[in-house]
């Protein structure tokens, strides 16, 4: 079996790892890299457990090879809190919402929102419900998280707007 | 007396003790766990839904570099493994094979298990396995399995069990003579319940004769009960770690065969063995749930007055099911919370060449679903509207206790008033006048309503009793042990909240264990929507026994009446004298560290435990109003409003009681319109992923509105259980609008799951 060497800056750590081609991108976080708060819920791109940040972008992390990844910046749910455990504002949104139950869902449903929030600023309610539709989860209903989305568009808006 | 549990907390919408680490990707899951010298383990499973094995080749797997084991049936003989029915009535069971031995007999049984150094490499080998096999014709429908051949060689036919009570001439005489009959058949189709976690075990001997074993289960407590029953080891030697498990629903009451079969590797190799269902596994293999068809009648007087009903049940229970037995909750809520003065109910269970049956989410649902669209029926038959079809025949407050004529006597529940307040919201006068109008747009609206009470609690068998123990350590922290869980649910937040006001100190100062076998004692844990009166329970009594002492070593301490003491925050006080007090910290520190001071004679240390005995029924109940809309062109329906009012009692955490509410709305969603495990003639599974076993997305659901009833139970704290009944009552609520959106067409929507195409049949084919 050949191995390809490849470097992955993962929530700001470089690393450097021989993989196999065949390897995902999301057992490569998760077994390789430590970031076992990356979930696969179904590993054929339908659950979105799985959204990471790849450049920037959500991305569902099962759906990629981790040699398609080498020399890409990836964020996951585990760099996303402050250093000092102060959490990003879609975590502490779904947290004060009810957006989670058993919570195997939501670090997908985190980055999503949290991508989209970086890279497009003041996004609408809507545009973030649909988003969440990418999101599979078999617990909350989405009623949680849907009123997180609402209540996130809210704060970005009057934020733009004090600005 | 000193008040010291005013309900400061209980009833608050608190935040969630769980949240902080699943929101941070810290969550600790089975896939998570990882051990020094873990191996992965793959599964050949059968391609054939009825055969007979010839022989298998596993020459080229064994070979394959990076495999460790190719073990089949024989070679788990050793361990003399007996897989276990639980809920097993008095209905004799199939012996279960962990691994298939002689005989096939749904495709997805587990034949031969490949274990490697990575599941990469386990599933490589797997493919090289070859199973010889010859290949029946199977028994897969209800029909098939009605008069084909057995699907188990030592059973006679595939009637599982029956309950077929006699002819009864006086509901016979009720029908001949009632002013109106009403007929239809229900079928509800087969459904997975897909957690978004599947399920999963990392299992390790650790020392010389124990056992360690990370799982995904919905206690970890039964679990390591079962697990010892079935390999025949002492309890005490096995410890089952469950931190976060991501959804179960019933899936994970008991560790079934693929779990069984990673434990056994485990014992056998003597190295730790992983075994991570994926997607299509977790589809074509995990316990599957309901396929049920019932056919019902109803017979009503000239006022729309119930007199009789009459209900024959069918349900395909597969191969191995979790339980053998017919459903007695189906048989005995049926007749819901009406006055209904005859009633015959037969049952019977199929086994069938598919997967067996585990228990989900209000597994004896379709009482509800057959009961309340058989009322709007009727409704619609009689030509009265379901309101007043349902206020002639909903028991009240006066009826109570009642006694349903299947000898259940009901009592503190409030359907008529939950009824009542849903029609109040959705302003039924103003929505007929839209529907109307829209009707005549070509344009399909719906409304439907349902109504029922739900048995919770299940005080019997393995759920008779929960468990805490509660200590304050010698720090001031406080620090439960209990046997309830979460795959989701909170306990961990909701029995704090229910500690914490007991007493008397900051809910923050509360710890919630629940998640090791080790700690603590045997619990049941998740099922049967017992934890918030059980747990509840058990946590109330053992706090009262520890400020009862608390409260003794203060009044020592304080030269005080004990009865006067009272604790707030933390802080201890004497009644009427406040200038007098101390803390929970110093009494902490005395009676670890100081025990001279204490009462003569008191034990040192400050803890208690108490095991709650379970009631065994504690009744919850509730009504549902959905509106809906069916578009006539694509026969797609999406739900615009739903509104569900339900009394749970006392709410421990209002949030979270929504929360599971809303769950199962949404799984009743699902299960209504787009979710099903089908097979094609020959067995084979034809939703093998998330594009085929449709789940509803955040697109297809409306936002809840929620009206909470609370008449406390009579059960400690006065809590119910809650976390079924979407599921249960959610689905009538549904196929009723859709019903009522469809009435120009005759609105015959009785096969489930009511797919466009199935929709578009009845308004094609329709009266309109
Ligand atoms: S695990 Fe990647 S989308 Fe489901
Ligand atoms: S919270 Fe359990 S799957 Fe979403």
């Amino acid at each position: 079996m050949t191995l390809h060497r490849i470097e992955i800056e993962v929530d700001g750590d470089v690393i450097a790892a021989e993989v196999e081609g065949r390897l995902t991108l999301g057992d490569f976080l998760r077994d390789r890299a430590g970031r076992t708060g990356v979930h696969l819920g179904c590993e054929h791109g339908v659950c979105g457990a799985c959204t990471i940040s790849f450049n920037g972008d959500a991305v569902r992390s099962c759906l990629m090879l981790a040699v398609q990844a080498d020399g890409a910046r990836i964020g996951t749910i585990q760099g996303l809190a402050e250093a000092d455990g102060t959490l990003h504002p879609v975590q502490a949104a779904m947290q004060a919402e009810y957006g989670l139950q058993c919570g195997f869902c939501t670090p997908g449903v985190v980055m999503t929102l949290a991508s989209v929030l970086e890279a497009e600023k003041t996004p609408s309610e809507e545009r973030l419900r649909d988003v969440l539709s990418g999101h599979l989860c078999r617990c909350t209903g989405y009623q949680g998280m849907l009123r997180a989305a609402k209540s996130l568009a809210i704060q970005a808006q009057t934020a733009a707007g004090d600005a | 007396m000193a008040q010291t549990t005013a309900a400061r907390f209980v009833g608050q919408r608190l935040p969630r003790k769980e949240d902080k680490r699943l929101l941070t990707g810290r969550g600790s899951y089975v896939a998570d766990v990882s051990l020094p010298g873990m191996v992965e383990l793959a599964f050949v499973r059968s391609q054939v839904a009825r055969g007979k094995i010839r022989g298998i080749d596993i020459e080229a797997a064994r070979a394959y570099p990076g495999v460790r084991a190719v073990l089949s049936a024989k070679d788990l003989d050793s361990l003399g493994a007996k897989c276990q029915i639980l809920h097993g009535g008095m209905a004799p069971a199939p012996h279960v094979d962990l691994l298939a031995r002689d005989n096939v007999r749904y495709v997805g049984e587990p034949i031969v298990m490949v274990i490697a150094d990575s599941r990469y490499i386990a599933e490589d080998a797997a493919g090289l396995v070859f199973v010889d096999c010859t290949m029946e014709d199977p028994v897969i429908t209800i029909d098939d399995a009605r008069d084909g051949p057995p699907v188990h060689p030592d059973f006679p036919t595939n009637v599982a069990d029956r309950n077929a009570p006699p002819e009864n001439p006086a509901l016979e005489a009720a029908f001949a003579s009632a002013a109106h009959v009403v007929e239809a058949t229900i079928r509800h189709q087969r459904q997975a319940h897909v957690p978004m976690e599947t399920r999963g075990v990392v299992a390790a001997r650790q020392g010389v004769d124990e056992l360690l074993v990370h799982l995904a289960c919905q206690s970890p407590h039964l679990s390591a009960h079962l697990l010892a029953n079935t390999f025949n080891l002492p309890q005490a030697n096995i410890r089952v770690i469950a931190k976060d498990v991501g959804g179960a629903f019933g899936l994970k009451v008991q560790p079934w065969r693929e779990e069984l079969c990673a434990v056994a590797a485990a014992l056998l190799l003597n190295r730790p063995v992983k075994w991570i269902e994926d997607r299509m596994e977790n589809l074509t293999s995990a316990g599957q749930a309901r396929e049920q068809e019932i056919h019902c009648r109803l017979a009503l007087d000239a006022n729309a007055r119930l007199l009789a009903a009459d209900y024959d049940y069918a349900c395909n229970i597969g191969a191995f099911p979790q339980g053998v037995d017919t459903n007695f909750l189906v048989e005995m809520f049926l007749p819901g919370p009406y006055h209904l003065p005859l009633y015959r109910c037969r049952n019977v269970n199929y086994y069938s060449n598919t997967v067996g049956q585990a228990a989900y989410r209000g597994p004896w649902a379709m009482e509800s679903l057959a009961r309340e669209t058989m009322m709007e029926l009727a409704a619609r038959q009689i030509g009265i509207t379901p309101e007043e079809l349902r206020r002639r025949n909903l028991i009240t407050a006066a009826d109570q206790p009642f006694s349903m004529v299947t000898g259940a006597v009901i009592d503190r529940v409030t359907p008529r008033e939950c009824f009542e307040a849903i029609l109040e919201k959705v302003d039924m006068a103003t929505f007929r006048v839209e529907q109307a109008e829209a009707r005549k747009a070509g344009r399909y609206l719906g409304i439907g309503f349902s109504v029922y009470i739900e048995p919770t609690t299940m005080g019997f068998g393995v759920l008779s009793s929960e468990f805490a123990h509660i200590r304050v350590d010698p720090t001031g922290a406080i620090i439960a042990n209990m046997g309830t869980h979460s795959q989701g649910h909170g306990t961990a937040t909701t029995m704090a909240q229910v500690i914490a006001d007991e007493l008397g100190v900051e809910y923050d100062r509360v710890t919630v264990h629940e998640d090791d076998s080790s700690r603590g004692a045997f619990g049941a844990g998740a099922g049967g929507s017992r934890q918030a009166v059980a747990g509840g329970g058990a946590a109330i009594k053992a706090s009262a026994l520890l400020a009862a002492k608390i409260k003794t070593i203060a009044g020592h301490m304080l030269n005080a009446n004990p009865e006067m003491i009272s604790m707030q925050g933390g802080r201890i006080t004497v009644e009427g004298e406040p200038e007098v007090s101390t803390t929970l910290e110093r009494i902490a520190a005395t009676a670890y560290a100081d025990p001279d001071r204490l009462p003569p004679g008191m034990e040192p240390g400050l803890e208690a435990q108490y095991r709650f005995r379970s009631p065994m029924f504690v009744f919850s109940n509730a009504a549902h109003a959905c509106i809906c809309e069916v578009d006539g062109e694509t026969g797609i329906t999406r739900v615009l409003r739903w509104i569900a009012a339900e009394d749970c009692g006392v709410m421990i955490n209002p949030s979270i009681v929504e929360g599971q509410i809303a769950g199962g709305v949404v799984q009743a969603i699902g299960g209504v319109l787009s979710e099903e495990i089908s097979y094609d003639a020959m067995g084979n599974p034809t939703a093998v992923t998330f594009k085929d076993y449709v789940i509803p997305s955040a697109h297809d659901v409306p936002q809840i509105e929620y009206i909470h009833l609370v008449t406390p139970s009579t059960s400690d704290g006065g809590f119910k259980g809650v976390g079924e009944g979407g599921a249960i009552v959610g689905p009538p609520a549904l196929v009723n609008a859709v019903a009522d959106a469809l009435a120009p067409f005759g609105g015959r929507c009785y096969d489930l799951p009511l797919t466009p195409s199935r929709l578009l049949a009845i308004i094609d084919g329709g009266e309109g």
